[in-house]
């Protein structure tokens, strides 16, 4: 009888060891652009320690993306930038309960040879900025930063900073492409993709009082047909490893 | 013989089947766009709104000038390469052709390193001359050409060849200049695939979002063309929705475009 419960018990937890071993499931993972390099470490470091797994990512703004797995685009795992796409996402019962797993906050990026020292410096006229569409969650937090910003750097500062602008990127990585290539003296975008010292770019902060806290949450497809592989993917995001890579490319943690 | 007329009636019915499954794919499509813009209390508002109405103005306008610039610089090229001799010819001819064959993408890459900032006469005519095209209008016409005049002067070359050049040397015998052979002789026989030419890279510089969207960047009103804002549109909490929306717009002008190409071409046909 006793040995019959722990067979039973066994039986119980096989299926849960093995969801997360090594197997052959593969799985899709939409990601917001944002964690283009910190998920193609974490991918490869899930699929050393889970051999015979593949991680396959899709990545750009979030806003897209959610639209793609709303239309039954086959992602297993949806990452966001913003918590908005994924809410929705969740209410409409497209994607399960999501967890945030990271936080990030804006920086100036600027070009090469250009002079700017401070938040303040990006109201001067003429100078070529470009930010990400106000649509992509980049965007949103660019305008909201300005928004805070101009309670400490006076009226009008929000909008002298946005006539600068000479582009909308439809995506945060866009942005500062287009700095590196010079095209724009300065761009507005997340902390973590200065964080690796990228070439051709000076990194100026955003003062903690006017940043603003990006959330990114992450959660299983309702339609995955790995669902299982997927939340491992996920507990390994939250896990140490999955955390110190994240930390690695300059996000913040989940707290 | 009722052997063979089966065959045939077979032969007849997978060419049909395949034929109508060719249409159905091109079709259906266009009958989802139609249908998700329909089924949409906001389609109305999105297409009415300034941000379609800038964007297409701003297509609208740059492609025709796109197209204008092919012809003046397209059409004399596609000439000679028809009617000269030179060496390294197939050299340029195959440069010509290099852009309908690579991604836009590609185009707006090479572009950036030729006209950028930091590109190879970007760079000195910025510092000579302040002049940059980056985030600019011109440099939406700029990403158009590159695409779409190959489209042109391919169309023209093939029109001129079709043209014997005897006809042009009987106009030059009965005492026409050779500007006036051209333009009365050779462009009116030519004038089929001119015109052809003439809506594929309207048509084309219509479309083009890769080469604008990494050369020249997207702005309302200055940079955002019909592509882009789609592109914006579908990246928008509105989804898919603002996307087929500008899309229905975009599908009508095409259209429009087309059916005007047509009663023109029928036009000249009964000249």
């Amino acid at each position: 009888m006793r040995r019959l419960a722990a067979l039973a018990i066994l039986a119980s937890l096989l299926p849960l060891t093995a969801g997360c071993g090594s197997g052959d499931a593969s799985i899709t993972v939409f990601a917001a652009s944002s964690l283009t390099d910190a998920f193609r470490e974490a991918g490869a470091a899930y699929e050393a320690a889970h051999p015979g797994t593949k991680v396959a990512f899709s990545f750009a703004s979030s806003q897209a993306l959610a639209t793609q797995v709303d239309e039954g685009a086959p992602a297993d795992v949806f990452a966001s930038a913003s918590e908005e796409p994924m809410d929705a996402l969740a209410k409409a019962g497209k994607a399960a309960a999501p967890t945030v797993f990271a936080t990030n906050a804006l920086a100036v990026a600027v070009a090469k040879g250009v002079n700017i020292d401070s938040l303040d410096d990006l109201a001067r006229p003429g100078l070529r900025l470009v930010i990400a569409a106000e649509d992509v969650p980049a965007g949103r937090y660019t305008r909201d930063m300005l928004t805070k910003a101009t309670a400490v750097y006076g009226p009008g500062f929000a909008t002298r900073v946005l006539a600068n602008v000479r582009s909308e990127e439809p995506n945060v990585r866009a942005v500062l492409t287009k700095v590196q290539l010079g095209e724009a003296d300065a761009g507005i975008v997340y902390e973590s993709d200065l964080s690796g010292g990228p070439a051709d770019v000076a990194r100026v902060s955003v003062p903690a009082a006017v940043n603003v806290v990006a959330r990114y949450p992450v959660a299983v497809v309702s339609a995955s047909k790995h669902r299982e592989a997927a939340r491992c993917f996920i507990d390994f995001l939250l896990g140490d490893e999955g955390q110190a890579i994240l930390r690695r490319h300059g996000f913040g943690g989940p707290g | 013989m009722s052997e063979q007329s089966r065959s045939d009636r077979a032969t007849s019915a997978v060419l049909w089947l395949l034929a109508a499954s060719f249409a159905l794919f091109f079709l259906l499509p266009l009958a989802g766009l139609v249908q998700r813009g329909l089924s949409d209390s906001g389609t109305w508002d999105s297409i009415t709104s300034g941000t379609a109405r800038d964007a297409l103005w701003l297509s609208l306008w740059t492609s025709t000038l796109t197209t204008a610039l092919a012809v003046i610089f397209g059409t004399p090229a596609a000439y000679l390469l028809s009617r000269a001799h030179f060496p390294g010819q197939s050299l340029v001819e195959a440069l010509i052709d290099l852009p309908i064959v690579l991604p836009p993408t590609v185009a707006g890459v090479a572009l950036l390193a030729a006209f950028g900032r930091r590109g190879v006469l970007g760079e000195p005519l910025d510092e000579l001359t302040g002049i940059t095209f980056g985030f600019t209008t011109m440099a939406v016409v700029m990403a158009q050409f590159i695409v779409a005049a190959p489209f042109f002067v391919r169309a023209a070359r093939a029109g001129f060849d079709s043209v014997d050049p005897q006809f042009e040397q009987v106009a030059h015998t009965l005492g026409a200049s050779p500007r006036r052979a051209v333009l009365r002789v050779v462009v009116p026989l030519a004038w089929p695939s001119l015109a052809a030419g003439l809506v594929l890279c309207w048509a084309r510089a219509m479309g083009e979002l890769g080469a604008t969207l990494i050369f020249a960047g997207n702005f309302q009103g200055r940079t955002q063309t019909m592509p882009l804002a789609i592109i914006e549109a579908f990246e928008s909490s509105a989804g898919l929705a603002g996307a087929v929306a500008l899309s229905l717009l975009l599908l009508a002008v095409a259209l429009l475009a087309l059916v005007a190409f047509r009663v023109a071409q029928r036009g000249g046909a009964y000249r």
